[in-house]
């Protein structure tokens, strides 16, 4: 679908003392002054028409002082970025938040305050997000160091050469943590912290205990461990008497700081890193890293792997949506009998991905510039077995099977809703936007890849439900196979090139910064990433829709039930590998 | 909200059901055989889809990747040649970091020689990306179809050089279509320098 040709409005013009071109090689966007922040960004939600802010992060440039916060906002009707950034000095950063133009900068921006030090003034609520508060630094400040340090970056030399040793025997127990100066690990109750957060979820909606009725309102913990939380997750609710007043998601007990890792791997070890990101769906997490990466270096993948990265991602969404479905119906108490239907079309993918890739889940499967190795012959006929025949005819027995049933529905409709308002406002991505009304997706609003070639349909329902959310899915699943069922008819011929260039395990990346974004099957997945032209990367950045999409989790279970809280985050399709990175 | 939708979803249930069994009436062969698997693992399978590990065991594909070991081809007297030249690709492409070599030297003289004297590789680290065995410029390190690899101490997931070594036979075994056309390449790279050799000893 083409986009009104709208010229790139002239915001230098607009605000000459606040805005500049950004004029470093490599980089786009604007530099907005900090002072300026709020009136520019409001000027660009209400007159501009950039509604949706995408991704928030922060970039720490140690040689020049700065720190930079980059903001990617787009128009929610499809259209390229508008990116700008606010630099501050390193000392004593602080920015104004955004959370009152975008409330979905909310935990873009405790991130950004967590990993990077960086300070938002006016944030409602600005603590750690991913780590404890026993943690001293900010881990992504390039001067930070863990007290095992190996080296700036990889390959590590006391590693690659030399007998082997065990990396604990250098780090002894006791002398592996540093703590903030004040802080005594031993005198530190995890129930006074507990205790903390709870008085914080409880004054946003404190009400007079009502004497007579002998009411109060109650917090109750759900998680971290309970198995409709999908992992390690945690969500503190507040409740009067049976409906959610006020809730807040608790997250980090699966954080690895994936993006400092990836800072110190090469370019290409980040590739099977993104992987474990979110496990379910690896084939999607590697297309949007390479394609990050290589609208750095400028690079075109040959046709025949453009092909195959579609059907893989797209796969990936059939396999992962079947996934969603069938654990939502377990959320919901229908005990593994639909999940299991549904595993069994999932593990008939895997064994395609298993032939071409070598691996069922971890597929590691893309390199930049193409693919690492083309599909089997065996593999690709059972692909086309399985996407001409075998999925059409599940997908429509899995409509039969749930789509009517009585309880399904009388369980999921009207609960969890989520207006269309809010969904843009909360940058929510995927299936959580398309079901709230908005027929927002990336292969459509900007094509990646051969996305613009396939004929194919957003699919959007309207009542931001958890019925809608469940119903879209089969939608996506069913225009998935739509797209697939073009890519295997309109393929190159095997024997075409799958790689432009030669196999590199060093790559050179020409310094600048990029943002590569795909639609991810659990909503947008963008990379941000910073070369300055060495080995490895300077800035690596994961915007992750499960991440972002929690940021709507209070709005949607305020007011229903606590005993659909669990179907509510259900529907979101949260992976914790993604959520805590 | 009359109760049909429940029974059309149950009509699927009692579906999946009755195929299990009249599958395994159509089919003699379900069960521990190769066909059984087979099929099982096929897009045609309908009913139980479960292959009964250890007892079955599924049929990998060739692509298939886990912990990589090192070839060494047979000499004619027996002897092992690795084909492994320590150049230390595979330890800067390892994503982990996982892998330690050190070179040998040379007894008399003290330089170093293009062969491991040991290769480890930490097993507890290993993510069977297949990074190593893919920039192999000597294709000396190749991803194992091997699974079963439980041990009874961490000490022993540490693999040394001749707990790493296979035969490249074995890797033959395992990835037929990979072997053929890395030795074609080989041999192609082999006659394209004889060949220069040739026109060079010409010219002369």
């Amino acid at each position: 679908m083409a986009q009104p040709a709208v010229a790139a409005p002239d915001l230098t013009a607009r605000f000459p003392d606040l805005v500049t071109p950004d004029t470093r090689k490599g980089y786009s966007g604007y530099i907005v002054k900090p002072e300026g922040l709020l009136e520019f960004a409001r000027a660009l939600r209400d007159e501009y028409g950039y509604d949706y802010l995408s991704s928030l992060t922060g970039v720490d440039y140690l040689p020049e002082g700065q720190m930079e916060v980059v903001y990617h906002a787009y128009k929610i009707t499809g259209g390229p970025p508008l990116v700008f950034k606010v630099q501050v000095p390193r000392e004593d950063p602080v920015v104004p938040s955004v959370t009152s133009i975008w409330p979905g900068a909310n935990f873009q921006e405790r991130e950004a305050w967590d990993l990077l030090g960086i300070r938002f003034e006016g944030h409602p609520n600005l603590k750690r997000i991913l780590l404890w508060e026993g943690f001293w630094g900010h881990p992504l400040r390039k001067d930070w160091r863990e007290p095992y340090y190996e080296g700036e970056h990889k390959p590590f030399k006391n590693r690659t050469a030399g007998p082997h040793f065990w990396h604990e025997d250098h780090t002894p127990f006791g002398k592996n943590v540093d703590y903030p100066p004040g802080f005594d690990p031993y005198a530190w109750d995890p129930e006074t912290a507990d205790e903390v957060l709870y008085q914080s979820v409880i004054q946003r909606t404190r009400k007079p205990r009502q004497e007579e009725l002998h009411s109060e309102q109650v917090v109750v913990n759900l998680g971290p461990q309970h198995p409709s939380t999908h992992g390690v997750f945690r969500m503190i609710a507040t409740l009067d008497g049976e409906t959610v007043v006020a809730l807040e998601p608790v997250m980090g007990y699966l954080h690895r700081n994936h993006e400092k890792i990836g800072e110190r791997n090469t370019w290409i070890m980040n590739i099977p890193y993104t992987d474990r990101l979110d496990y379910i769906t690896a084939m999607s997490n590697n297309f949007g890293y390479v394609l990050a990466v290589e609208k750095l270096m400028g690079l075109e993948p040959p046709e025949r792997a453009q092909y195959l990265r579609v059907i893989m991602a797209e796969l990936t969404r059939v396999m992962n949506h079947l996934w969603a479905i069938g654990f939502l119906l377990n959320d919901l108490g229908a005990f593994f009998t639909p999940a299991l239907y549904a595993l069994e079309e999932r593990e008939l993918i895997l064994d395609v991905f298993e032939a071409a890739s070598g691996s069922r889940m971890m597929n590691n499967y893309m390199r930049f510039g193409g693919v690492v190795r083309d599909i089997p012959e065996d593999a690709w006929d059972m692909l086309v077995k399985l996407v001409t025949d075998r999925l059409p005819r599940k997908i429509d027995e899995l409509d039969r099977f749930l789509t009517h049933n009585e309880l399904v529905r009388s369980r999921c409709m009207g609960v969890g809703v989520l207006t269309p308002e809010q969904a843009i406002a909360f940058s929510t991505a995927g299936p959580v936007l398309r079901a709230s009304g908005v027929p927002y997706d990336v292969r459509r609003a900007e094509p990646y890849g051969i996305y613009d070639r396939f004929d194919f349909d957003v699919a959007v329902r309207y009542h931001g439900d958890v019925y809608d959310r469940y119903l879209i899915r089969l939608d996506e699943a069913r225009q998935s196979l739509r797209i697939l069922q073009q890519a295997i008819r309109d393929i190159p011929e095997r024997g075409a090139p799958l790689l432009a260039g030669k196999p590199q395990y060093q790559v050179r990346v020409p310094a600048g910064e990029a943002y590569g974004r795909v639609e991810g099957p659990k909503g947008e997945l963008g990379f941000y990433v910073v070369s300055t032209g060495k080995t490895n990367p300077w800035r690596y950045h994961v915007r992750a829709p499960s991440f972002i999409n929690l940021t709507a989790l209070e709005a949607m279970s305020i007011g229903n039930k606590v005993a659909d809280l669990v179907i509510i985050l259900g529907s979101i399709d949260i992976v914790l590998g993604e959520v805590d990175r | 909200m009359d109760g049909r939708g429940i029974l059309n979803g149950l009509a699927v249930t009692i579906k999946h059901f009755i195929a299990t069994y009249v599958d395994d009436f159509k089919r003699k062969n379900r069960y521990f055989t190769p066909e059984g698997v087979k099929y099982r693992s096929s897009p045609e399978v309908e009913g139980i889809f479960t292959i009964q590990y250890p007892e079955e065991r599924r049929i990998l594909h060739e692509n298939f990747r886990y912990i990589p070991f090192l070839v060494y081809d047979e000499g004619e007297d027996g002897q092992r040649d690795i084909r492994c030249t320590a150049c230390g690709i595979c330890a800067k492409v390892c994503p982990a970091q996982t892998i330690w070599i050190v070179r040998a030297k040379d007894p008399e003289t003290g330089r170093p020689l293009s062969k491991p004297a040991e290769f480890y590789i930490d097993t507890t680290l290993c993510m069977n990306c297949g990074l190593c065995a893919e920039f192999c410029p000597f294709d000396a390190i190749i991803m194992d179809h091997d699974y079963e690899i439980a041990v009874y101490s961490k000490d022993h997931m540490v693999f040394d050089l001749e707990r790493l070594l296979k035969s490249a036979s074995y890797y033959q075994r395992i990835r037929p279509t990979q072997y053929a056309e890395k030795a074609a390449e080989r041999e192609a790279k082999a006659k394209a320098k004889a060949a220069k050799a040739a026109r060079r000893g010409a010219k002369k």
